[in-house]
C-alpha cells in the first residue's frame, strides 16, 4: 500500500490573473482510493486536467511512476495506464457502447495501417482479442443488455458507468474519475460505490477522484484531500478531513471572518 | 423483421453482417459486372461517371463523414491525381504506376494541406481548404511547361502493359475494379482500430485524446487518405474526359463533390455512391424536366444551380443523414410494419460535435 503511484509537487497554474491551483502537492499511493473534495472552483478538476495533460503547469510537476509527466505529450498519458472519465461525460455520442468500448483499447493496438487497410489475418484476431477484452469489462459493469444501443439514447445514469467502462477497458493503473456521482440517484450512487470498491479491491486498481457526495466518499476512500481556492485545506483519512476546522469553514462559512474566503493572490 | 442471433465476435467483424448482405451486395456486383452488355453506351457512360465520382466521394466521406473535418477544397485534390496520371501516361507510363503516384502524390498534398487541420476547425478549416483549392487551381493554370495551363490537356487512354482501355466497356471495367478495391479497403479501414479512432475524433477530440488517440497524426491520416482516394478517382476522371483543363477542378467541382457527400448521407458508406448517382442523374432529370416547365423558368440560365440549392437545402432541413437515411428510414418502415413511429429517428439531427477542445 505504501508504493506511490502518482505525486504531485507544488502545482501551480494560472489562467491569466486567476490562480487556479496553487502550490498543491499530494501523493497517491498504490492500491488505494484518493479522493479530492472542495467547494466549486476549488481547482480539483484543474488537478484531474493537469495529470491528464490537458492542462500544463504554471509552475510545479507531477510524476508518475518516476516518470515525469509534463514530458509526455496529452496523447500519450493513456498508454501510461491513466485513464479518465470527465464531469460532463465526454462519450462518443453517436456510436454504440460497443464502439465506445472498444475505442478505449485504441491505445493496446500495434497493427499499422497498411495492414488495418487490408484487413489481414493478424487484425482479424486483434480484433476479436480486443472484443474480449471489451466483453470482460462488460460483464464487470452488468452492460450487456446496452452493448448494442447508440449511447445517445442512454439515460444518464447508464451513460456514466458506461464512460467508466471506457475507461478500463485502457486497462489502466490509475483511473481518474470525475465526479462519478453527480446527476445519479440514490440507487445508481450506491451502485457507482460498488464498482469503486470492486475496482479497487477486485482489480488492484489506483483511483483518484474528485466527488461532492460525501456518504460516496467516506465510503470507498482511503484517504481524502480537501481544497479551497487552489490551495490544499488538509490531507488524511476521511473522517479526520470532514471534522478539519479549516474544511468545515470552507463548506459552511467561518463565523468570524469573511475575508479568509477570498482569494488571496 | 431480422433477427440476428449472434453467438460469435466474427459476426461484428465482418463485413456482411447476414446472408441478406451477402446476396444483396452479391446481385449488385453482379449487375455492375453485366452492365456492358444491359446498358447503352450513355448509360454506361454515365455509370462510369457514378464509380469515378463515388472513389472521390469515399475519400471526402471518410474525412467529412468519418473524421469530422470539412473540405471545401476536394476538386484540388481531384486536380492534382487528373494531372499526375494525364502527364505521366503522356510519357507512356503504365496505368497501374501512373494510378498509384497520383494517389501518393495527392496523398503527400494532403498531409501538407492537413497541417491547418491540426490547429483550426470547423469554418475556418472549411475556409482553409477553399484557399488551397485556388491555390492548386491557379498553380495547374500557370505551371504551363508541365500541365499545358489553360488550354488544358490531353490525356492518353489507360494502358496496362500492352492491354488498351480503347473502349467505353474496357474503361469501365478498370473503374469498376478501382472502385471495388476502393470501398473495401475504406470499409476494412474503418472496422479496425483506425477508422474507430477516425470517428472518435469526430464526436469528442478531448476524449479521443484521453483514450490515447494522436489527433495529430489520425487527422492526418484521414487528410491523407481522403486526398488519395480523390487522386485515384482524378486519374479517371482524366482518363475518362480524355481531356482536362485547371477549371474543371475548381470551386464549382468542389461544391459538387460536398453536396454529393451530404446528399448522400455523412457517416455513411453507401452515402458516397448514392450522393454521386444523384449528382450524376440530377442534371439529365433537370434536361428531362424543362420541357414541361413553363419557358421562363424551364429556359431561365441557372437553373440546374438553383435546384441543388433547394435540393440541398431541403436535405439539410429534412433529412440531415441523406439519401441513405432516407432509405433507412424506408427499410425500417417495412420491417417493423405497421409499428414504424415517426420519433424513431429523432436523435440523428446533430451528426458531430467535435468542437470541444479548446
Amino acid at each position: 500500500m505504501s508504493n506511490i503511484l502518482l505525486s504531485a509537487h507544488d502545482l501551480t497554474v494560472r489562467f491569466g490573473g486567476v490562480l487556479a491551483v496553487n502550490g498543491v502537492s499530494f501523493e497517491v499511493r498504490q492500491g488505494e482510493v484518493f479522493t479530492l473534495i472542495g467547494p466549486n472552483g476549488a481547482g480539483k478538476t484543474t488537478v484531474f486536467n493537469l495529470i491528464s495533460r490537458i492542462y500544463t503547469p504554471t509552475s510545479g510537476y507531477l510524476d508518475y511512476q518516476g516518470q515525469r509527466l509534463s514530458d509526455v505529450p496529452a496523447h500519450a498519458v493513456a498508454a501510461m495506464g491513466i485513464a479518465r472519465t470527465f464531469q460532463n461525460i465526454e462519450l462518443f455520442e453517436h456510436a454504440t457502447v460497443l464502439q465506445n468500448l472498444l475505442i478505449g483499447l485504441h491505445v493496446h493496438n500495434r497493427i499499422g495501417f497498411w495492414r488495418q487497410m487490408l484487413f489481414t489475418p493478424t487484425v482479424r484476431d486483434a480484433e476479436r482479442a480486443t472484443r474480449q477484452k471489451v466483453e470482460e469489462v462488460i460483464d464487470f459493469l452488468d452492460l450487456q443488455h446496452y452493448r448494442d444501443t447508440l449511447v445517445a439514447g442512454l439515460p444518464y445514469g447508464v451513460r456514466k458507468v458506461v464512460e467508466l467502462a471506457r475507461a478500463l477497458c485502457t486497462d489502466p493503473q490509475l483511473l481518474l474519475l470525475d465526479e462519478p456521482s453527480s446527476g445519479l440517484n440514490v440507487e445508481e450512487t450506491a451502485d457507482m460505490a460498488f464498482w469503486i470498491q470492486d475496482i479497487q479491491q477486485d482489480l488492484g486498481i489506483t483511483v483518484l477522484m474528485v466527488e461532492h457526495d460525501m456518504s460516496l466518499v467516506s465510503k470507498v476512500s482511503n484517504r481524502v484531500l480537501a481544497m479551497n481556492q487552489g490551495e490544499v485545506l488538509a490531507v488524511g483519512e476521511p473522517a479526520q478531513v470532514q471534522a478539519h476546522p479549516a474544511v468545515i469553514e470552507a463548506y459552511l462559512g467561518g463565523s468570524f471572518n469573511a475575508a479568509n474566503l477570498r482569494r488571496k493572490a | 423483421m431480422r433477427f440476428i442471433f449472434k453467438t460469435r465476435y466474427d459476426q461484428d467483424i465482418q463485413l456482411a453482417k447476414h446472408s441478406g448482405h451477402v446476396w444483396a451486395y452479391s446481385l449488385l456486383l453482379l449487375l455492375l459486372c453485366l452492365a456492358p452488355w444491359l446498358m447503352e453506351e450513355y448509360w454506361l457512360a454515365q455509370l462510369t461517371f457514378v464509380l469515378i465520382y463515388g472513389i472521390v466521394g469515399l475519400g471526402l466521406m471518410v474525412l467529412a463523414g468519418f473524421t469530422g473535418l470539412f473540405s471545401i477544397g476536394h476538386a484540388a485534390f481531384m486536380g492534382v491525381g487528373a494531372y499526375v496520371a494525364a502527364v505521366l501516361s503522356g510519357h507512356g507510363v503504365s496505368f497501374p504506376i501512373s494510378v498509384t503516384m497520383a494517389a501518393g502524390l495527392s496523398a503527400i498534398v494532403g498531409a501538407v494541406v492537413g497541417l491547418p487541420a491540426l490547429r483550426v476547425k470547423g469554418i475556418y478549416l472549411g475556409i482553409a481548404t477553399l484557399a488551397f483549392g485556388f491555390i492548386v487551381e491557379e498553380g495547374l493554370a500557370r505551371w504551363e511547361s508541365v500541365t499545358g495551363g489553360n488550354a488544358g490537356i490531353h490525356v492518353k487512354v489507360v494502358s496496362i502493359l500492352g492491354w488498351q482501355a480503347n473502349s467505353g466497356e474496357k474503361f469501365y471495367a478498370v473503374c469498376l475494379v478501382l472502385a471495388v478495391l476502393c470501398t473495401l479497403a475504406v470499409l476494412n479501414v474503418l472496422r479496425s482500430p483506425t477508422g474507430r479512432a477516425f470517428v472518435a475524433i469526430r464526436d469528442s477530440e478531448i476524449s479521443a485524446q484521453s483514450m490515447g488517440i494522436h489527433l495529430a497524426y489520425y487527422k492526418t491520416l484521414s487528410f491523407m487518405m481522403s486526398s488519395a482516394l480523390a487522386g485515384i478517382g482524378g486519374a479517371l476522371y482524366a482518363h475518362k474526359m480524355q481531356f482536362i483543363s485547371p477549371d474543371q477542378f475548381g470551386i464549382l467541382q468542389s461544391v459538387d463533390l460536398l453536396l454529393m457527400v451530404v446528399i448522400g448521407g455523412l457517416g455513411s458508406v453507401h452515402g458516397a455512391f448514392l450522393g454521386a448517382i444523384f449528382l450524376i442523374t440530377m442534371p439529365q432529370l433537370i434536361t428531362l424536366g424543362k420541357d414541361f416547365l413553363p419557358a421562363f423558368i424551364g429556359q431561365a440560365p441557372g437553373l440546374q444551380a438553383v435546384v441543388y440549392g433547394l435540393v440541398l437545402i431541403g436535405f439539410v432541413m429534412f433529412e440531415p443523414m441523406g439519401l441513405y437515411g432516407r432509405w433507412l428510414k424506408i427499410r425500417t418502415w417495412f420491417e417493423l410494419f405497421p409499428f414504424y413511429r415517426k420519433g424513431m429517428f429523432k436523435r440523428q439531427k446533430s451528426f458531430q460535435k467535435s468542437d470541444r477542445l479548446k
